[in-house]
């Protein structure tokens, strides 16, 4: 990976410090995930100008943004990036079209790559320019609210939890669109969420913080993974794998989905997909049973050749996580301390994990 | 013709003063209210005290002491004759100094309430979206605190109108220069002319009236203003 971000930022406040190096991939979705107060906000606040590390050094591509070292600060309205607020915050003295150009006309046209027709049809937001902003619903706002970061062809799009603000219908309303955001533009995005869900769904990358301090950065499926971190104790613990569509059986309506780099499938109900198009599911790990052969007739689609590599106890103590390898792929299986000591589970060990169900993310 | 030509001068002397005093009052109350809603200096209380220090000050007070400065002995008054201006004082230049003074809360307040009151996101996203400060300024600020400025507008030049202890300290009864409908009226009262104060002091009343019920009738709809 060739990192092409890099944040190294310190500050601190009475009561809360940030001491966070990323070293980030200059492309595709990155999350910073914690919970509040871990500090994913403020370095997203300091990555635009609008807070000021003390320390810090910024650099997205070739320019640089900030080095306290050489006293160098570029004024928020300098750097080339997109901001996308928790709470739309649309110019209410505007109308929707002139929101929306708010950004793009103070763009030179020589650096526009973004134009109005293009941002308005990928967030659906055609129908809306003439409205004003206190006439539309939460969703359409932050729609537009998107839209209008994009339009000033930003070389980074930092968006502060644009979902957090909107209830679970709105937030199913944006959520392809940020999807066809992902897919369609070149743009890197740094994500801030508190919902694995959303992280789970969108990030290619994920940064965990907490207390100011990043506790890990990798990419998704892996860092998902890991037993050494507090995401795996949760009760939505789980993997997020990028399968490859492999086949189509219109008749079962099931999907084939190669898992990366093995020959190792997995099938999920689906609509049709085409051949060679990438799909991401979570695997929870409740959801992932243990058998040690493979063999048995049984109403569960998915059983995969793994090998155990660890385990760890879970949030309680009748349950134990384990991890898996499939492959290459990484797994969690949640299973009780009991089945553990049954089966007789040890690192190395060759078992089948049986997959109960396999949740598309889109 | 019930309004005398002298009464007609005050009037017109009225207007002049305070549409005078209402404009550089919103040109240099703009940036003081600004700041005053944006800073966190220790130097905000004291400020933002002496900026309302004409609200409970007798006008005299404030008379004296422009008196004392602007006069041939002061500090400014000593600057302007080195000049080669003369004094301010008993001058239509000095009315306004003493007005723009004396009117300041009116103007300032308003404007720090309309600033405080649109907050620091939208200038947050116009600075994502490129925005300079100025830019910014003119297109977001302005636009937004527009009923502030209204309202800081209406109340400045309806409180200048209404000064009188200011002016009779600091220009006197100079018919033309200083001469203004307040002090108009107060002599007209000396001189037993009830009739001609019945007049003026009619047309005040019924002017401060119809300016503060149209401030008033428009507040349900303004924000920044409470």
């Amino acid at each position: 990976m060739t990192s092409t971000i890099h944040a190294r930022l310190k500050l601190s406040y009475p009561d809360f410090s940030l001491d966070v190096d990323l070293h980030l991939p200059g492309r595709g979705v990155t999350a910073l995930y914690g919970h509040s107060g871990s500090g994913k906000t403020t370095c997203l606040r300091c990555i635009a100008g609008l807070e000021k590390a003390e320390q810090g050094f910024i650099q997205i591509n070739d320019e640089v943004w900030q080095d306290s070292d050489k006293k160098l600060f570029v004024a928020p309205h300098k750097r080339a990036l997109g901001y996308v607020f928790q709470e739309a915050s649309l110019f209410p003295h505007l109308s929707v079209l002139a929101n929306l150009e708010f950004g793009l006309r103070r763009i030179p046209r020589e650096q526009r790559r973004v134009d109005m027709a293009h941002a308005t049809e990928l967030l659906g937001i055609s129908h809306l320019l003439d409205r004003h902003p206190q006439h539309l619903s939460g969703g359409e706002r932050q729609r537009v609210g998107i839209a209008r970061a994009l339009l000033t062809s930003p070389k980074l799009l930092l968006m502060d939890e644009p979902l957090a603000a909107l209830d679970s219908q709105r937030k199913s309303e944006i959520l392809p669109y940020l999807e066809r955001l992902h897919d369609e533009l070149e743009i890197p995005v740094l994500y801030v969420s508190h919902s694995q869900d959303e992280v789970a769904r969108l990030a290619d990358h994920i940064v965990l913080l907490s207390y100011g301090k990043a506790l890990a950065s990798g990419p998704i499926g892996e860092t998902l993974a890991r037993l050494d971190l507090p995401l795996a104790l949760g009760d939505d613990a789980g993997v997020v794998i990028e399968g490859q569509v492999t086949d189509y059986d219109a008749h079962y309506q099931l999907l084939t989905l190669q898992l990366p780099h093995s020959q190792l499938n997995v099938r999920v109900a689906h609509s049709p997909m085409a051949v060679g198009k990438l799909l991401r599911v979570k695997v929870q790990a409740r959801d992932v049973s243990l058998s040690l052969q493979g063999g048995e007739l049984s109403s569960i689609l998915n059983r995969l050749p793994v090998t155990m590599t660890s385990e760890i106890s879970a949030d309680n103590a009748a349950h134990v996580l384990v991890r898996l390898d499939a492959c290459g792929t990484p797994l969690l299986a949640r299973i009780t301390r009991y089945s553990r000591d049954h089966l007789q589970l040890h690192p190395g060990q060759q078992l089948w994990a049986q997959i109960k169900a396999v949740a598309v993310l889109a | 013709m019930t309004l005398s030509s002298a009464d007609f001068s005050a009037i017109w002397l009225t207007l002049k003063l305070a549409s005078l005093t209402t404009a550089i009052l919103l040109v240099i109350g703009t940036p003081i209210a600004l700041w005053l809603s944006r800073t966190r200096s220790w130097l905000r209380g004291p400020i933002g005290a002496i900026v309302a220090l004409p609200l409970v000050l007798p006008p005299t007070v404030i008379g004296f002491y422009l008196l004392m400065t602007l006069g041939p002995n002061g500090v400014i008054g000593q600057f302007t004759q080195a000049l080669g201006l003369g004094t301010l004082t008993f001058s239509f230049a000095g009315l306004v100094i003493g007005s723009v003074i004396y009117s300041m809360p009116f103007v300032v307040q308003p404007l720090q309430n309309a600033f405080s009151a649109i907050g620091p996101r939208p200038l947050e996203v116009a600075a994502t979206l490129r925005a300079n400060p100025w830019d910014t300024f003119f297109n977001v600020i302005l636009p937004l605190a527009k009923p502030g400025f209204i309202t800081a507008a209406i109340l400045g030049f309806a409180h200048t109108v209404g000064e009188f202890g200011v002016v009779l300290m600091i220009g006197g009864n100079i018919p033309d220069r200083t001469r203004v409908v307040s002090v108009q009226i107060y002599d007209h009262v000396e001189a037993m002319e009830y009739a001609q104060a019945h007049w003026l002091a009619g047309a005040m009343l019924v002017f401060s009236f119809l300016v503060l019920l149209a401030l008033y009738s428009s507040r349900k709809t303004e924000a920044g203003w409470s």
